[in-house]
């Protein structure tokens, strides 16, 4: 029987605090290896298949697409954990190996049951990695990350469920948006994605985390959602359309922005709302450039996320206006930062190139006018927020007077694998289209989409340079749809517990007396003093214990 | 004793000849639309320029929008710190 690769990373995630300090270095990089050649020992089709409350459960099924993302989050959770090494906690290493584990383990779902049980876990994994970095300000936000995944959650277990009855069958398999069950599932997906009208818990949660933190947040919740909804929901048209919001939210959002890891973390958004929209589109050159978008994306956006957390650990600050001409003394961190920088704006030679040209094409060959065109703007605008103005701003701009040295060596070496791979996927693209669901007939080196490519970015950067004076930065935070839980909802409570006394008396006073018979009756059996409201001491509850047993015992001899 | 050089990156001279530099290579990208057909699937993008004009104009754009937002959407930074 073919282990499931998740095991070797939720079980090496359980036994790790129990090693001693010094074989633990060996485990960290060691397990997602052994992992990564346990995805690649997977065949194609299910491998397990077991009843449970009468539910065939498929917990272990190989496929094309799947293994394609166990392939990246493996590799992830090596480059994560040789970058956390030396710097992060125990409980963080810990979590984010569980966390990858989750994540790998949605890879290889057959039924949505155990994709639930995975999706959970990563839930667990992801806020604990978030609770790791040990501030006040990463504790709030870490519980607030954690309600909008347990509603995700919630929504999405209540569409399984809709869907179990509906059809007699939990298996994983394509649908369509076309009954509310299917709904439900598709916004439990969504909500992973960042999608609207829940965006703001990417920019919020994750550049609370530590250095390292981010970076494996970068790469698994939304990355894990894509996958479910590349297989779940391929050609559901909406995708389109919630793609495209996502791709000019995360771009206006991070122009906006003053904080390093949070225009990454926008940019996030952004760049899975490009897979989302391809999706949407839903032709096999759109899913694979879906499916090589987010394997290209993860590298490049942790990069990205390595570079500006390696910012952050050597001088502790992570706003831009506190930045600036750090290149003279960072040198290699910020080499990696630009050509993760590039990569992202999909600059001939790199990674992004060749994935994000795929969604492209798709969008030509379907005709469609519109979206091929908002594609094309939203392309210039990635090289905007986040080609020049993450570099701009951290590196070069005004000279802050800062000079750290470049990060520790685990920390460079993590940030120099990546920057590898960015380049080496862009100049040779073939191996990572092979690994891509459906053949691939595209070449994306043709001169005419090299001019095009150019002219498009190149132009972008002389608009950033010219506007400028137009994007000072600001020491400020944006108003989002979060604003209704962080804000309203807080004043709410608050106003209800300094007025909500004198409501109430007018309330029973307008009721009469009838009402204040029954809740003075209330209050005598549930008050502070009522029978039912006591808190009884151990040993009666024992003897309560003890005479529900003796009762039981009668029953079963009576 | 003398006031330290900035790095040779941050002296005027430099970013003068950075510039120039810049402005060269964007009229470089330019001059293949003059021999090369660009692929024109929507009536549009074969044009001369095209991707030059409408990246720098959708850039522009977004950029505008964005300050405009900002005058409705931007707090103080410790908006929620309470």
């Amino acid at each position: 029987m073919t282990t499931n690769p998740a095991l070797l990373l939720l079980g090496g995630a359980l036994l790790l605090p129990l090693l001693p300090a010094r074989a633990r270095p060996a485990a960290l990089l060691g397990l997602p290896l052994l992992t990564l050649a346990a995805v690649w020992g997977v065949a194609d089709g299910a491998q397990l298949a077991v009843t449970f409350l009468e539910l065939e459960l498929v917990p272990l099924r190989g496929s094309s697409v799947g293994r394609l993302f166990a392939t990246i989050f493996a590799l992830m959770a090596f480059a994560g954990a040789l970058y956390a090494l030396r710097q992060a906690r125990l409980l963080e290493q810990v979590a984010a190996q569980a966390y990858a584990g989750g994540a790998i383990g949605v890879t290889f779902a057959g039924d949505l049951v155990t994709l639930f049980v995975f999706w959970e876990l990563m839930a667990i994994g992801s806020t604990l990695v978030i609770w790791a970095a040990n501030t006040p300000q990463a504790y709030r936000a870490s519980m607030r990350y954690l309600l909008v995944h347990l509603f995700g959650g919630v929504v999405l277990m209540a569409g399984i469920a809709g869907h179990y009855v509906d059809s007699g069958s939990v298996a994983f398999v394509a649908m369509q948006p076309d009954s509310l069950a299917h709904w439900l599932i598709l916004v439990g997906f969504l909500v992973n994605t960042g999608a609207p009208p829940l965006s703001a818990w990417i920019p919020d949660a994750y550049p609370e985390a530590s250095p390292s933190g981010a970076v494996f947040l970068s790469a698994f919740t939304t990355k894990t959602a894509v996958f479910a909804l590349l297989v779940g929901f391929p050609g559901a048209t909406v995708l389109v359309w919630i793609g495209l919001w996502m791709i000019f939210y995360g771009i206006i959002y991070a122009l906006l922005e003053n904080d390093m890891r949070r225009i990454l973390a926008y940019s996030i958004v952004n760049q899975v709302g490009f897979m989302v929209c391809g999706i949407g589109i839903g032709t096999a050159m759109a899913l694979n450039g879906a499916a090589a978008h987010a394997f290209a994306h993860i590298i490049y956006k942790a990069l990205l996320l390595m570079s500006a957390g390696s910012v952050l650990l050597m001088t502790g600050r992570r706003k831009c206006n506190e930045l600036g001409g750090l290149f003279q003394s960072m040198p290699l961190t910020a080499a990696c930062g630009i050509v993760g920088a590039l990569a992202i704006s999909a600059f001939p030679f790199t990674s992004g190139f060749v994935s994000k040209s795929l969604i492209a094409q798709a969008a030509i060959d379907e005709q469609l006018a519109t979206v091929w065109m908002l594609l094309a703007a939203a392309s210039a605008g990635v090289f905007l927020h986040a080609g020049i103005k993450f570099p701009w701003f951290v590196f070069f701009q005004k000279d802050s007077g800062l000079r750290p040295p470049d990060p520790p060596w685990n920390m460079r070496a993590a940030m120099l694998l990546f920057a590898f791979l960015c380049i080496a996927i862009g100049v040779y693209p073939a191996p990572l289209y092979a690994l891509l669901p459906f053949p691939v007939d595209y070449q994306p080196y043709t001169v005419a989409h090299l001019v095009a490519q150019f002219q498009l970015l190149l132009f972008s950067g002389l608009a950033f340079f010219v506007l400028l004076p137009l994007m000072r930065r600001t020491e400020t935070v944006s108003l989002d749809l979060d604003w209704f839980y962080r804000r309203l909802a807080t004043r709410l409570v608050r106003w209800l517990l300094r007025h909500g006394d004198r409501a109430w008396t007018r309330l029973v006073a307008l009721l009469g007396r009838r009402a204040d018979d029954v809740l003075a009756g209330l209050f005598r059996t549930h008050g502070p003093h009522g029978v039912l409201a006591r808190s009884s001491p151990t040993g009666s509850m024992v003897l309560w214990v003890a005479l529900l047993l003796a009762l039981l015992l009668l029953a079963g001899y009576a | 004793m003398a006031k330290p050089q900035p790095h040779w990156l941050l002296r005027p001279a430099t970013v003068r000849r950075l510039w120039l530099l810049f402005a060269g290579v964007l009229l470089l990208t330019l001059v293949p639309d003059l021999f090369i057909e660009q692929y024109d699937h929507f009536g549009i993008e074969g044009s001369f320029g095209f991707y030059a004009w409408y990246g720098f104009a959708t850039c522009a754009a977004m950029v505008v929008v964005a300050k405009l937002l900002g005058y409705l959407l931007k707090r103080p930074d410790d908006y929620y710190d309470d």
